[in-house]
């Protein structure tokens, strides 16, 4: 079918999250103002409007009505999905980039940047039931990871943090007293930044893309590698179906050396990989520069990527797709 | 630069430091671009007599020889001679001159020491001013203060060599006899340096040897396929073997840059430029040439770049490779470089230069051997204004004779091009036009092979096409050009015989609009391959000059090299680290098919390893093409073999894989079953994701958004 293209952006996509129902689209970009669309049709349902800065990423409830984002303005802020007004604002003393609810969403995860000699950290907050009853508080602080974290994520039962960022390096931390308990090793992890992390439906499992070209997929209970898959293009978003055995990566040439070849160069394309066979399946075009970010809505049959040229892809499957036999 | 460790000592600090040298990867270790911290690869030994690399040794002092002795008095006055002599070669050092006096007689004893800056201004000391006459009964005999401890430890009897019991070496052919036929590549990506098979069958190369580091600029084969050189700091090395690579000859060359072997790879010739001491000075240049197998110097050239840098362009720091042309085919018999006004004929019994006289030719400009004899072709352009006609002549070797001449008028350039036999010569001459503002392109075709070696000219149909290839079928009569305006330039072939009449050439098809600008023709003629580089982005046509017909085409986007296999087999088609993206290579069936593509990043190379030429006749070959059914139904049953083989081996990866896959899931499945409750709780009772079957329920939703009351007012009966 032919994509729906979201032109609502003024500036490149950072990231794309389907609420729990797959009817709902959030979007996050660089220009200030997240925005919510209908996973369906593509139709715009409003903004939240609030931050300063970039924003990095967000999170939205099991529920659909809270919507967490992180932003570059040194904030986190909560929102009422339904309302578009802001809830509560975590504050920090440098950037915010990846948010992520815990279970049962009563806590949630927030990164910030390094920033005038603050190193990055990942906190962890209460979401209280009422807004009114929010405060800042952080439960826990980490420290350690070299660089920016690019992404946090809960583990199995809220009682791990799983990180990745530019040290290449994922780690995941006991969310109680805040100590590392495993981390990847040098041989078998990335070389380069890690740009993106994405759980599995079940959270079983996780996969990672780093600027080395190459995405993987670990255990989250014992961080053993389980599969890795090899791209021309330094990965700059990953998703996996949560029906089929496929996993889509998502990446290109680096957006500064974009206009200085040929536009086929970038190969700005969504890559389709058999999960299990580690084998490129096919891909899809369309952006005109990186991708940055992709999500499969939660019922397997479409997915939405979003680029460094602000647009963002809405793709419902063909019929074809689900009998693709390699 | 650090000090240079031994093993014992590593050890030692590694224990010191509480490391377990057994944990460290040592291949994992990798050194910043550029940055050797002191440690020195392991060819190092190659060169440990080095004179030049003396840091603390006495190689920059020369010992003049044979001066005047002269008394207490004139002393004063001979040392201000020496001086002057010696300073304008290079900054003679602060009491670097000493002249020691016989202090019974307060006579100079008629020699002197001079010291230099560095040792590369004493050893051209040496060279300018060895055999110097002073006068009728003083020439100076210079020598390196080095060498003179070397002539003093030569001793005064005369022993014999040794002769060394004769050891078997390997059969360094042994790639040949591979019983699948298959052919070897190598590659360099990265710091690795790789050797393997194109196992074509099985669509993936299969590794032969691989080494780190194995060179410290780039690799090269032996025109025969028999040795892989090597180039470091300290010389080239050749490597080869039945099995593995092991060094073979070494050839020291301080700071060697190129290497070229003759045609029957019983030469090498090496070159390295290097810093002028003075900076007004040119580079200096010195080759040096080597007999392969016995690693001897045969003979070396020493001089400044611009000696070496006649006619040709472009090439490293102004010299064109190869400098020294090899010619008479297979044999290595002569080799010749181009000079001011000159050719220079070399042959290889003596290494000296044929009847001690250099071939003079007023102004030559370009010259080329015919690739199977001893002819020479030389091209000279006009001169004096166009009242002599610029010339392109054939020239015998040792005669000198000069076979056919041919004169040619408005030339502004001329490009000499030699069919692989020798049969042919096609010269490319570019004309101006009478306004003399544009030129234009025509041909002039020699036939060697015939008597009188008759010429053709050849005009294009459209005179003004500016040509952007020319190739010749190698083995064949054909050759192609492309011609035309870019972006999409016609291509015509050319037979040297035509249907009816042998000595005539005649076009047998133009292919119009393509988007190509190189030509590769297969080794084995027949088939052609257009490709658009560059700014055609890797466009590949296959084309099938017999049929005429284009059997495939393709694209490798961005790519930089196209090669053929020896055997006109396959093709490579790779990328190299010119571009920062897509670094690797494809390799094709001679038909277009890609059989596979391997990425690395950092490419730098890929060379197919030659073949000797086949010691079939003719009429062999020929028997073997007209029964080709039977001999290739061998060869089909182990296809098919192989492929059944290749699709088992496919399955059962698949199903392991899925099994490995299926037995994560089945953990997974448990533990989340395990967590069930305890998410539960978590989610304060509602039911975890996958056990709730939700259903889409249709709620309608009122929502009063606004009430606003207006009043109408209706008026009746206006109309």
């Amino acid at each position: 079918m032919r994509p729906i293209l979201m032109k609502g952006h003024e500036r490149p996509l950072t990231f794309l999250k389907y609420n729990r129902d797959g009817d709902l689209l959030f979007s996050c970009a660089k220009d200030h103002n997240p925005t919510v669309w209908f996973a369906d049709n593509g139709e715009r349902l409003g903004t939240y409007r609030g931050h300063n800065g970039a924003v990095w990423c967000c999170d939205v409830s099991r529920d659909s009505t809270r919507l967490i984002t992180g932003s570059a303005d040194q904030t986190a802020k909560l929102w009422s999905v339904q309302a578009g007004t802001q809830l509560y604002s975590f504050n920090f003393d440098s950037p915010a980039r990846a948010v992520d609810f815990a279970v049962g969403d009563t806590l949630a995860v927030i990164t910030t940047d390094p920033f005038m000699e603050l190193p990055s950290a990942i906190h962890v907050k209460r979401i209280a039931r009422s807004p009114s009853e929010q405060t800042g508080e952080s439960v826990l602080i980490i420290k350690g990871p070299q660089g920016r974290i690019n992404r946090a994520v809960w583990g199995p039962l809220n009682k791990t943090i799983i990180s990745a960022g530019e040290d290449a390096v994922i780690r995941i931390w006991d969310s109680e007293t805040g100590k590392m308990l495993k981390e990847s090793e040098k041989e078998t992890g990335h070389k380069k930044t890690i740009t993106s992390l994405s759980k599995s439906a079940d959270g079983s499992h996780f996969i990672s893309g780093s600027l080395d070209k190459s995405a993987k997929i670990w255990d989250t209970r014992s961080l053993a590698l389980i599969k890795t898959y090899v791209t021309e293009r330094p990965v700059n978003a990953v998703a996996m179906s949560p029906l089929l055995d496929h996993v889509v990566l998502g990446g290109g040439q680096d957006a500064s050396a974009v206009t200085t070849t040929d536009h086929r160069a970038g190969k700005f394309e969504a890559k389709f990989f058999d999960k299990i066979l580690q084998e490129e399946i096919g891909g899809v075009k369309g952006h005109f520069g990186p991708i940055n970010a992709l999500a499969f809505n939660p019922d397997g049959r479409s997915f939405s990527s979003g680029g460094e040229d602000g647009y963002v892809r809405l793709h419902h499957f063909d019929p074809d797709y689900f009998n693709i036999k390699i | 630069m650090a000090e240079v460790m031994s093993m014992e000592e590593i050890r030692t600090t590694a224990s010191r430091l509480g490391i377990d040298l057994s944990e460290v990867d040592l291949d994992s270790i990798r050194l910043p671009p550029g940055e050797d911290f002191g440690i020195r690869s392991d060819d190092d030994d190659l060169n440990e007599e080095d004179p030049l690399e003396f840091d603390a040794g006495f190689g920059n002092i020369i010992v003049v020889d044979n001066l005047p002795v002269v008394p207490k008095e004139k002393f004063e006055k001979l040392e201000g001679v020496v001086r002057k002599i010696y300073s304008q070669i290079g900054a003679i050092k602060e009491d670097g001159l000493w002249m020691p006096v016989d202090p019974a007689t307060q006579k100079t004893l008629g020699y002197c020491f001079i010291e230099y800056n560095t040792p590369q201004e004493a050893e051209i000391a040496k060279e300018k001013t060895n055999l110097y006459k002073l006068d009728r009964s003083h020439i100076f005999a210079v020598n390196l203060f080095d060498d003179i401890e070397k002539f003093m430890k030569v001793p005064d009897e005369w022993a014999p060599p040794e002769t060394k019991p004769y050891t078997p070496g390997e059969n360094l052919q042994h790639w040949l006899t591979d019983d699948k036929a298959r052919d070897q590549f190598v590659i360099r990506a990265g710091s690795d340096t790789e050797v393997l098979w194109n196992d074509a069958r099985h669509l993936k190369p299969e590794p032969v040897y691989k080494r780190s580091f194995w060179t410290e600029s780039f690799v090269q084969w032996s025109p025969l396929g028999t040795y892989l050189a090597t180039v470091h700091r300290q010389g080239a090395a050749v490597w080869g073997g039945a099995t593995s690579f092991n060094r073979l000859m070494r050839y020291a060359h301080p700071q060697v840059k190129l290497i070229d072997f003759s045609p029957g790879e019983r030469f090498l010739v090496t070159y390295s430029s290097h810093e002028p001491s003075n900076p007004r000075d040119t580079h200096r240049v010195v080759l040096n040439i080597f007999d392969v197998r016995t690693g001897k110097v045969m003979r070396d050239f020493k001089g400044s770049a611009d000696e070496f840098a006649i006619g040709g362009t472009g090439g490293v720091a102004g010299v064109s490779w190869p400098v020294f042309r090899w010619g008479g085919g297979k044999d290595d018999k002569y080799f010749a470089r181009i000079g001011k006004n000159v050719i220079s004929v070399y042959e290889t019994e003596t290494f000296t230069l044929i009847d001690k006289k250099s071939l003079k030719a007023e102004n030559v400009m370009d010259f080329n051997w015919s690739p199977t004899d001893p002819i020479l072709s030389l091209y000279v352009p006009e001169l004096g204004g166009g009242n002599q006609p610029a010339r392109v002549s054939l020239v015998q070797i040792p005669s000198k004779v000069e076979l056919r001449q041919k004169n040619l008028f408005s030339v502004s350039d001329c490009k000499m091009y030699w069919q692989s036999n020798g049969d042919y010569l096609a010269v490319k001459v570019d004309r101006y036009t009478k306004t003399k503002k544009s030129t234009y392109t025509g041909f002039e075709l020699f036939r060697i092979k015939e008597r009188d070696i008759p010429i053709e000219v050849l005009e294009l149909e459209n005179k003004n096409d500016k040509i952007i290839a020319f190739a010749w079928e190698p083995k064949g009569h054909r050759f192609a050009v492309i011609h035309g305006d870019s972006p999409r330039p016609d291509i015509s072939f050319y037979s040297m015989r035509s249907t009816n009449n042998m000595g005539r050439v005649s076009k047998v098809a133009t292919l119009k609009g393509k988007q190509a600008n190189a030509l590769y023709w297969s080794p084995a003629g027949r088939f052609v391959i257009l490709a658009g580089l560059k700014g055609f982005n890797g466009q590949l046509e296959f084309f099938n000059v017999d049929e005429l017909e284009t059997m495939a085409t393709a694209e490798h986007f961005m790519a930089t090299d196209i090669e053929w296999d020896p055997t006109g087999r396959y093709v490579a088609t790779s990328v190299t680290s010119v571009h920062e993206m897509e670094n690797g290579f494809n390799i094709w069936s001679f038909n277009g098919k890609l059989l596979y593509r391997i990425l690395k990043d950092h490419f730098f190379q890929f060379l197919w390893r030659p073949r000797p030429p086949s010691f079939l006749s003719p009429e062999k070959e020929e028997e073997i093409a007209k029964n080709l059914k039977k001999y290739s139904k061998k060869y089909e049953a182990e296809d098919q073999d192989v492929s059944m083989l290749l699709s088992e081996q496919d399955r059962e990866k698949r199903k392991m894989l899925k099994d490995e896959w299926e037995r994560w899931v089945s953990e997974w499945k448990r533990l989340h079953e395990e967590e069930k409750l305890e998410r539960q709780r978590l989610r304060d009772g509602e039911a975890s994701d996958e056990e709730e079957e939700y259903e889409a329920k249709e709620v309608e939703v009122e929502e009063l958004l606004d009430i606003s009351e207006e009043v109408l007012s209706f008026e009746f009966g206006q109309e």
